[in-house]
């Protein structure tokens, strides 16, 4: 891999990431991670959007005014999610019937404006067509890894309802972890969504924290300041 | 007119360009699927329809003969909904409509009630509700088989008493946790049934 595109990569999935750094996009992730299935169909709809958008965004940055940069991102961005779902309603239609309700939701994602201002505006259209998978990948991992969590402990399976998704030949994916469950219904409802994402967050603090004590120790030299 | 005057105008005249240039795309997008869409759509209510009233059981154009309900309040409907009709060599077979539960856990619950001539259940199918994950939502017909019990149930089996919940005496059952979800939909039913009784005959008109 080049080595402009790595520094770019782990933005995206983790040292910068949407959902977990940025804290960006909260309300569709909070939403709809309930099952690992809907935070897989709002994550490929989110991964898509991004890419198109970041894309755009930067073919056509030296012509968008400086000081309206704002109104045309957003003018991009929901031409782009219309654009998107009214083609997957007309030609893939078995999809939209899934992620069709989850593609309005994309536009309330501020991941995607912020992504346009902080990096597809100002720089060339193949780091910005990275920067959008690779984000958009990012923001999918956490949307999963919640949507396991909060499916495992609410109603003790994980993938329930995949053949949504992956068509009936997918209805075995279905894994039951916990045979006769009672469920736990908290962690379905939106507080569940909160509680999990904070742990989320705090894990991968811990986890940042034990790597810089290693890192001190052995380099002396101040590592990355942490991004703001 | 001074330079920042027209810097103004400039950036106006782009954030227009803009403008005019996405809803452009946006429409020809809209054009270009219109048809595809309704077409998709017209399948989709077709197939929903036949989950409830097997295609062979008809002849005629159930999608296009229609009729056209004001709110009913036995229904709990507060739009004006449609009633598709099935016949076979012009005898009526069995007619498809809406009915709402008002009184679900998080608020209305739209059904599609089918009911043959002879008014028994051709099926029920939850079209759109806010029921609690997990608990409330098994009524979906995607995630348990609780809905599908419906069919070929009428006013007389059970008897009309009988419509309720176990909880209630009746012979449905409930879901663990979720009491309210199943008895709005069973009353909501048990109603539509009893709207199908006494006016079946105007359901079945032919308009032309």
């Amino acid at each position: 891999m080049n080595s402009i595109y790595s520094p770019i990569i782990r933005d995206g999935l983790w040292k910068n990431n949407p959902a977990l750094v940025q804290l960006l996009g909260l309300c569709p992730l909070l939403a709809v991670s309930n099952t690992v299935i809907n935070g897989l169909g709002l994550g490929l709809a989110t991964i898509l959007t991004l890419v198109a958008s970041n894309g755009l965004v930067s073919l056509l940055r030296q012509h968008i005014p400086d000081e309206a940069r704002l109104p045309v991102f957003v003018l991009i961005i929901a031409s782009i999610v219309t654009i998107i779902e009214l083609s997957m309603n007309a030609w893939f239609h078995e999809l939209y019937l899934i992620l069709g309700i989850f593609i309005p939701l994309i536009v309330t994602n501020c991941a995607i404006t912020g992504r346009a201002e902080a990096f597809a505006s100002r720089n060339p259209v193949g780091p910005a067509l990275v920067d959008g998978f690779m984000m958009g990948l990012g923001f999918t991992a956490v949307l999963v890894l919640l949507g396991a969590m909060r499916e495992l402990i609410g109603m003790g399976t994980l993938f329930s309802e995949a053949h949504l998704m992956f068509g009936a030949a997918a209805k075995n994916l279905t894994i039951v972890v916990f045979d006769d469950y009672r469920g736990f219904l908290l962690a379905l409802l939106p507080p569940g969504a909160f509680i999990g994402l904070g742990l989320i967050v705090a894990l991968k603090n811990v986890i940042d924290a034990r790597q810089k004590t290693a890192s001190a120790e052995t380099v002396v030299a101040v590592a990355d300041p942490v991004a703001s | 007119m001074n330079q920042i005057q027209r810097h103004i105008l400039k950036i106006g005249f782009m954030l227009a360009v803009f403008a005019i240039v996405a809803t452009s795309l946006v429409s020809l997008t809209e054009i270009n699927t219109r048809e595809q869409i309704s077409e998709n759509e017209r399948l989709a209510l077709l197939a929903a329809l036949n989950a409830l009233v097997d295609a062979d059981r008809y002849d005629n154009d159930i999608l296009t003969d229609t009729l056209s309900l004001t709110a009913v309040t036995e229904l709990n409907t507060s739009d004006s909904s449609q009633v598709y009709r099935a016949r076979k060599n012009n005898q009526p077979v069995a007619a498809v409509f809406t009915s709402i539960a008002p009184n679900g856990y998080n608020g209305k619950i739209k059904l599609l009630v089918g009911v043959y001539y002879d008014g028994s259940l051709a099926g029920v199918r939850v079209i759109q509700h806010k029921e609690t994950p997990g608990l409330g939502d098994k009524i979906d017909s995607k995630k348990a088989d609780w809905i599908l019990k419906f069919e070929g149930l009428s006013l007389h089996n059970p008897i009309e008493s009988r419509w309720k919940v176990k909880k209630d005496g009746g012979d449905f059952d409930q879901f663990t946790g979720a009491t309210i979800t199943p008895r709005a939909i069973v009353t909501a039913v048990k109603n539509a049934l009893l709207y199908f009784k006494l006016n079946r005959e105007t359901l079945f008109e032919v308009t032309k």
